[in-house]
């Protein structure tokens, strides 16, 4: 079963995420290309100074409203990214795999960026069931969607902890982060793909053409 | 929970539309939209929303009518393109109903929205193309659809004839005579500098204004013209009905016509939904990147003529004076700064709003939504509340906006609010403040 999930369902995965990632970008950049106004209203200059001040934490408007959303989903997203490239675990899997040799986090570290995610989660979810602005557009299938998100990292923790027969939780964890890889490019995790694109063209669209700000 | 007395509004617009329709029709008309018309935009605005309502607080509607969830933009989203888009476009009539309204009534596409959204989603655009859904299938507010008729038939909005035009700028420059002596209005001089247009509502009810314009005009000394012919129009209601095509032929005529006249730019009026139809809708819609002349709105004009000294201050205007900035000016096209030194520059207590600039409420009139007529008046007030509590803590007594929709909404806010305030164009200001020839 280990070998399964390791082997075939992980290249599956990987396979899916990077190829259906590629094609869906490559026929949206086609399909904009038709709407003969988008891609000449594209600006480098204000593209991109509209990603970067929505990247730097309480540099817009919006994100000095909501102090603790601004906060919890920064850490969040940090710790999502950065968690599953650097921790040792997958490090050792690099380097057995494909030879790459790849600097890896403290366990303590990696432990603690876990737990940022695992209780960003929490708060995100409270979020979602006690706003009614949110709640109000909220379904089943994004409550789905974020229990997929935290799921591997729910099981990585409980692994590497050792709390439950470890080797059960490995392949729970192998699958559930598979799951994940998948969904990104089928469900709204997409905003991880076009987030740059929908950001750098209101920027544009602002910057160069109104010669306003939007943040 | 939706306003039960919103829910309840007839329109003849919409409610006897709707009955003409059939569900091939609807299944039609969603198609076209949805997949000819509408493409990458549609497409990834709608993936990459992860549903998180943090644009709720962009929205005057929504704050105004205490935080009600229903009326946060993304919730609006969502119970229109969502729901189209989940159906396939098999919806019915109650549907169709309750998307008009919140498209046509609860929306003034501001785009406030679009700067609060972490993604920069336009949601504006999603609304607009609500909109053009409704109009393929002939729902629209009758009051709404009545302008477009006019702009179809007439060329402008408010079915104002060749000779009335003549006439009202007959009349205009006699009036203006009184103040600048030998004073004209020149129609159709090819190749003068300046082409001056105006919307629909000006010759019609608010002509005096036209006769403003003509003052600042000759005592900067301008080389300027009005064309005589349709084309005299730069208003576009058809934008906002969702009527693209009569939208782009509008805006290719007031093209037209100034190239015609050979003039190098195009001033305009205090109007901010003309200058987004003329500079921005209308030109995407031709496949334009941008205006085939430059457009020059007039806050930017009077900025320009002010700051160089063609025209003098003479004397400030006493009181409290705040301003409302209309969003296609400010926020579609960043013309705060230049409103401000105006303001500071003619008024002696200039007292700024609270949000300002770009972050500035809608007055909730614009958009189309004070087109939509009396039936609509009652949610629009419920609709504004935040913008005339925002007026009120200026303490101000005079509230300036360069935009006739700003001008007309906030009139119904003074009143509904009973805030004691007046409203005025920049224009009229200038009159009581800029040193005339012979002073």
């Amino acid at each position: 079963m280990y070998e399964l999930v390791r082997g075939p369902l992980v290249w599956i995965a990987l396979i899916v995420f990077v190829g259906g990632s590629l094609v869906k970008i490559v026929r949206m950049i086609a399909l904009a290309d038709k709407e003969k106004s988008i891609i000449p209203t594209m600006s480098a200059k204000f593209g991109m100074r509209s990603v970067i001040r929505w990247v730097i934490p309480f540099a817009t408007t919006n994100e000095r409203l909501h102090p603790v959303v601004t906060i919890v989903s920064f850490s969040f997203h940090f710790c999502l990214l950065l968690t599953p490239l650097f921790v040792m675990g997958h490090a050792v899997l690099w380097e057995e795999s494909w030879g790459i040799s790849w600097w890896s986090l403290p366990a303590g570290v990696a432990d603690v960026m876990t737990l940022i995610v695992i209780f960003s989660f929490l708060l995100l979810f409270l979020r979602r069931v006690s706003s009614p602005e949110v709640r109000n557009v909220t379904s089943f299938k994004d409550y789905v969607i974020l229990f997929l998100v935290v799921a591997p990292f729910l099981t990585g923790f409980i692994a590497h902890q050792q709390w439950l027969p470890a080797d059960a939780m490995i392949i729970l964890h192998i699958v559930t982060g598979a799951l994940w890889l998948i969904a990104i490019p089928f469900t709204w995790l997409s905003h991880m793909l076009w987030f740059i694109f929908t950001r750098a063209f209101m920027g544009s669209e602002f910057g160069a053409v109104r010669n306003a700000r939007d943040w | 929970m939706a306003d039960l007395d919103d829910a309840k509004v007839v329109d003849p617009g919409i409610d006897d539309k709707i009955k003409l329709l059939t569900p091939e029709r609807i299944e039609q008309v969603a198609k076209k939209v949805l997949t000819k018309e509408c493409s990458a935009r549609l497409k990834i605005y709608l993936e990459t929303c992860v549903h998180c309502a943090l644009c709720s607080d962009a929205c005057h509607t929504y704050l105004s009518r205490d935080k009600d969830p229903d009326f946060s933009p993304v919730a609006k989203v969502k119970d229109t393109m969502w729901e189209l888009v989940k159906r396939k476009g098999k919806v019915d009539g109650a549907f169709i109903k309750k998307a008009a309204r919140i498209a046509f009534t609860e929306c003034g596409t501001c785009r406030r929205c679009s700067m609060y959204c972490p993604f920069g989603i336009d949601i504006a655009y999603l609304i607009m193309t609500i909109r053009r859904f409704c109009h393929l299938l002939g729902v629209v507010p009758q009051y709404m659809q009545d302008t477009t008729n006019s702009h179809s038939v007439a060329m402008n909005q408010m079915w104002v004839q060749q000779d009335d035009w003549i006439d009202t700028l007959m009349w205009q420059e006699e009036d203006a005579s009184d103040e600048v002596e030998g004073l004209r209005i020149p129609l159709d001089k090819e190749g003068a500098d300046v082409m001056y247009s105006v919307i629909g509502p000006e010759p019609k009810i608010l002509a005096q204004l036209i006769a403003n314009m003509a003052i600042i005009f000759n005592v900067a000394g301008e080389d300027w013209t009005m064309p005589s012919r349709d084309g005299w129009d730069n208003s576009n209601m058809a934008m906002f009905s969702g009527d693209f095509e009569i939208m782009g032929r509008i805006e290719r005529l007031h093209w037209e016509r100034a190239a015609q006249l050979k003039v190098k730019k195009v001033v305009m009026g205090e109007c901010g939904h003309a200058f987004r139809g003329a500079v921005y809708d209308g030109a995407k819609w031709s496949g334009w990147k941008g205006p085939p002349i430059p457009m020059v709105h007039a806050v930017e004009y009077y900025h320009d003529i002010i700051k160089s000294g063609r025209i003098k201050i003479a004397r400030k205007i006493e009181g409290p004076v705040t301003v409302q900035d209309p969003c296609n000016v400010v926020r579609g096209r960043g013309l705060h700064n230049k409103l401000r030194y105006i303001m500071n520059t003619l008024c002696e207590d200039f007292r700024d709003t609270n949000p300002r600039n770009e972050l500035n409420y809608c007055c909730a009139a614009g958009g189309g939504v004070i087109n939509c007529g009396p039936p609509w008046k009652p949610s629009r007030m419920k609709s504004i509340r935040v913008k005339a509590e925002q007026f009120r803590e200026t303490g101000a007594d005079l509230i300036v906006t360069p935009c006739h929709n700003c001008h007309s909404g906030i009139e119904d806010i003074i009143g509904y609010y009973d805030l004691g305030m007046h409203v005025s164009f920049i224009s009229e200001l200038l009159m009581k403040t800029m040193e005339m020839p012979g002073e």
